[in-house]
């Protein structure tokens, strides 16, 4: 690797050097810059260093299908005629030919049969929407295990999670739009959500649908939601994503030379820019043959919305399932006082508890840091292990959502397992509470285990799989230390801190202003944190060490060893809860 | 190795940060750089070079094959024939996607083998501004506040807040017309509002679809008939006005009907209940009470019906009682009676609202 000199000035005078001939490139870049004075915003990001892990191409995948939905979806807005004016379909479908359905159903079929390659492009748009939010959440779920969400990063798990909510959104106003049978039941469902509404339900619905259901209005109104209204804000939002993702740089894990100040990995020109945009091709590519091969959202088989029809099994696309599972378990609850309905059987599950989720969802970086009372930046990602109360916390939140989602299958349930539907509806109702609380008490378990395991391989090196046989006639497994490498990056984890209350009363026994808000948190970072198992200290390690060196010996000093203690029966006792060391 | 421009960026292994601290192991820093075999072996980095170049003839090859599917595969008539889709489909989803991935896989390769795969260190900058930046900005924004004068002149900057906060007013009030309310457009004469729908006293039931009337004689025991009023379907003969569009729509979303018959012992009248049936046939309005799906799976050994989106089920035979699942209301029912010619007609409307609940319904029975 040799520099290239050629372009260096030759003296020290106070006359610039004259480049003989520009370059090409720096031709049309100097061109630019004259105008644009790109280049002091460029001179960092060209070369702007992107650490490498396979889970940070989770959002990756997000981003790209985005983009592929932006492109699939003008191809079809070519086409697609967003009007409940109702026409006679005349197209190239045999079976509905003739008959009465709305402007934007039969520019739907058109899409399908008469248009070459729509039918692809419309298949294309949804599966890369349901790949759109499958990855966001995804990649939701790994920034959260990996601890990515603490600071300064907790403003873009924010806007992360308002990116979920929107891609959702879009996606319930895209799937209405065709106005067949299937999104037309869920478009009517969703007007009974708004009637729901305390007070202003019957309002909200009649100015939704311009007066009563199904009216001629609630297409062209959800078409302008779906095309222009909700894509500007994901775009904003995205922008605001990645500009953030910029000036904080990219977390990496712990390794080797990876320290918080710093950041390890390849630069963006050309691997990232390369790696990134070639990964763009191949998502783009994937939805392509998805869109091929697998059929989605066959609106033809469904027909054309009729109000006084419905499909058995109706269901919604898959990210809307979990609040229709909570609605389908929720006991029929309503009262009515002073004369005036309300409709907890639909408030709950669906005006109540996915906008709840979404808050606790979006609050989870600022409670974790209220309890940790951690004001420092950080860079390096922790293993879910290293923080079993949050990965426990995301499985329980994952198990729930879970089990709602299969509630909201509790019909394909019964008809697959030959189960009855009112049993497993009970076993729901059940087990939406039970089932979350089991998940936490096994992760968190679990993650201790596996922090401890950790340990014992830091302290007594890891199972070779060699039984050796001592000369009494014991059997031992032989231990070999494990690499620096991997030693290192085993331990470069923080140890976690018990908040504690110190003078709750003054000397005058005067309770501590906000000394109650202070002892919940202390007992929730006890809770949290208290079980945690904390990387050895380096005298632990160096006696651990010492112990096996000293074994090693008596190995040697016996020509005829067999067998090795190294794995002493005493494990250290590491696993106690920290104390100030 | 220092990065051009990069100033952030440092040689590896020269990381100032790497002091070691309170740990077990001290951070042994970046690993050696490992040559690739592309990197020392001219033959593989040929190879590679050719690998990656064979990706984007393919890709192009796919491209032009996209064409010709294009311009010679017919769609319209035959659209199942591979796998449920049409030839065309499958074909430009194919080539479509191999033209677009071989293009990805080319430059991931080119990326991998061929690019440098030197990992450089760059040092990260705090999230905040400078101590002194903060400072300076604070003191801008002090001084803009104190030119204003926006802390002295109260009375100014209250009523601006004010004018501020009552432009919402507009804002609001300008969605106003997305709709008629409730109230203006309920009318029992043309059965508009959700309080009402399009049955009235003697009108006939009549099949959905077909609009034939109905004898309470032809429906069987065991027998469910999806119906509809009338008036959906007017005729000379019946002399109904014209009805189309969203009125149709919405008329037809709520006057929808199931007839079932059963042994006239097995009805469990509701109060003031008696007379709305008609030798064991009995009428409820199709549109589910939960959030307004029309109902459909009918089980006639029990006389429950399902509705299909959330499992609500209600008991026929029981005055359409939930027997099961997330709706607290029964289905309303519509009293019947028989014309002088034998077909079934409706004594009234319904007696309450049909459909999902809403706040002011218990008010609007």
């Amino acid at each position: 690797m040799s520099l290239d000199t050629s372009k260096v000035a030759s003296t020290n005078g106070s006359t610039p050097a004259t480049a003989s001939k520009p370059s090409k490139i720096g031709g049309v870049a100097g061109w630019a810059d004259d105008r644009l004075g790109l280049a002091t915003a460029m001179r960092k990001n060209l070369r702007k260093v992107f650490p490498d892990h396979w889970s940070f191409m989770l959002g990756e995948i997000a981003l790209w299908s985005f983009v592929v939905l932006l492109l699939s979806g003008v191809f079809l807005t070519l086409w697609f005629n967003p009007s409940m004016g109702e026409v006679h379909y005349e197209g190239s479908y045999d079976p509905l030919r003739g008959i009465e359905m709305s402007e934007a159903m039969a520019s739907t079929l058109n899409i399908s049969f008469d248009v070459r390659g729509g039918l692809l492009m419309r298949q294309m748009h949804h599966w890369a929407a349901m790949i759109f939010v499958a990855s966001m959440m995804v990649h939701l779920l790994r920034v959260y295990f990996t601890g990515a969400h603490r600071k300064p990063r907790e403003l873009n798990w924010v806007i992360g999670c308002l990116l979920l909510l929107l891609g959702t959104l879009e996606g319930f106003t895209g799937y209405s739009l065709p106005d067949d049978l299937l999104s037309g039941t869920g478009v009517r469902a969703a007007d009974g959500f708004l009637k729901a509404t305390p007070v202003v339900g019957s309002y909200m619905s009649f100015f939704l649908f311009g007066g009563e259901f199904p009216g001629d209005q609630i297409i062209p109104r959800l078409y302008i939601v779906h095309v222009l209204l909700i894509p500007g804000l994901l775009l904003g939002l995205i922008a605001a994503h990645m500009l953030l993702l910029v000036y904080h740089k990219h977390t990496q894990w712990p390794g080797p030379g990876r320290t918080e100040q710093n950041v390890v990995g390849f630069p963006m020109l050309p691997v990232y820019a390369a790696k990134a945009g070639g990964y763009f091709f191949i998502v783009f590519g994937v939805t392509a043959i998805m869109g091929g091969l697998l059929s989605i959202n066959p609106v033809w088989k469904f027909g054309p919305y009729d109000p006084t029809k419905v499909t058995a099994g109706s269901q919604p696309d898959w990210y809307m399932g979990w609040p229709d599972g909570l609605l389908r378990i929720m006991p029929g609850w309503e009262s009515v006082i002073f004369g005036y309905t309300i409709s907890w059987n639909v408030m709950i599950p669906i005006l109540i508890v996915p906008p709840l989720m979404l808050v606790v969802l979006m609050l989870l970086p600022f409670i974790e840091a209220w309890i940790t009372g951690d004001k420092r930046d950080h860079h390096l990602l922790q293993r879910p292990r290293n923080a079993p109360t949050r990965t426990a916390v995301m499985v329980s939140l994952m198990t729930f959502y879970g089990l709602a989602w299969a509630a909201g299958g509790n019909d394909l349930l019964a008809i697959t397992f030959d189960l009855s539907i009112n049993q497993i509806t009970y076993f729901m109702r059940v087990m939406i509470f039970v089932g979350p609380a089991i998940a936490f008490f096994i992760t968190r378990r679990w993650c201790i285990s596996l922090q401890r395991h950790d340990n014992e391989k830091l302290l007594h090196g890891y199972e070779t799989g060699v039984i050796m046989r001592s000369a009494e006639g014991g059997y031992t497994e032989r231990h070999l230390p494990i690499s620096e490498t991997s030693a290192y990056t085993l331990t470069a984890r923080d140890r976690d801190e018990i908040y504690s209350v110190d003078g709750d009363t003054d000397a005058n026994g005067v309770v501590a202003p906000g000394s109650r808000v202070q002892a919940l948190r202390a007992k929730l970072s006890k809770a949290s944190f208290g079980h945690n198992v904390q990387k050895p200290t380096a005298e632990e390690l160096a006696e651990a060490h010492a112990h096996a060196q000293h074994d090693h010996e008596l190995e040697a000093g016996d020509d005829h060893s067999t067998g090795h203690e190294l794995h002493g029966s005493t494990v250290q006792s590491v696993d106690e809860p920290p104390r100030a060391r | 190795m220092i990065e051009p421009g990069n100033d952030d960026a440092i040689a590896p292994g020269h990381d100032r940060s790497l002091a070691v601290r309170e740990e077990p192991i001290a951070n042994p820093g970046l690993p050696a750089h490992q040559w690739r075999p592309t990197d020392v072996d001219e033959r593989l980095e040929k190879r590679a070079e050719r690998q990656v170049a064979a990706m984007f003839v393919l890709s192009m090859i796919c491209g032009v094959l996209f064409v010709v599917a294009y311009f010679t595969l017919e769609i319209g008539d035959n659209f199942d024939t591979f796998i449920g889709l049409g030839a065309s489909t499958v074909a430009l989803g194919l080539t479509l996607g191999g033209a677009l991935l071989f293009i990805g896989i080319g430059i991931i390769q080119w990326a991998r083998k061929l690019m440098g795969d030197q990992e450089i260190v760059e040092m990260r900058h705090p999230a905040a501004s400078s101590a002194e930046d903060r400072e300076a900005t604070l003191a801008a924004l002090s001084l803009g506040a104190e030119e204003s004068g926006i802390g002295r002149r109260p009375l100014v900057r209250n009523t601006l807040l004010g004018s501020l906060g009552l432009l919402g007013l507009p804002a609001v009030v300008l969605l106003r017309d997305l709709g008629p309310s409730n109230a203006e457009v309920a009318n029992e004469e043309e059965g508009t509002g959700l309080q009402h729908t399009i049955w009235k006293p003697g009108m006939r039931l009549v099949r959905d679809v077909l609009g034939t009337p109905i004898k309470a004689s032809e429906i069987e025991i065991g027998d469910l008939v999806n119906a509809a009023p009338e008036a959906l379907f007017p005729t000379e003969e019946n002399g109904y006005e014209e009805i189309e569009g969203v009125p149709l729509q919405v008329q037809k979303a709520k006057g929808a009907i199931i007839i079932v018959k059963m042994e006239p012992d097995e009805i469990k009248p509701g109060k003031g209940r008696e007379d709305w049936t008609i030798d064991g046939v009995i009428c409820y309005s199709k549109i589910c009470t939960h959030v307004g799906c029309p109902i459909s799976l009918y089980e006639r050994t029990t006389h429950h019906v399902l509705c299909p989106c959330h499992q609500s089920t209600f008991d026929l035979a029981d005055s359409a009682k939930v027997v099961f699942g997330p709706a607290h209301r029964p289905l309303p029912q519509l009293p019947l009676a028989v014309d002088s010619e034998g077909y079934l007609i409706a004594q009234s409307d319904f007696t309450e609202p049909v459909g999902a609940s809403y706040w002011e319904r218990e008010k609007q029975k």
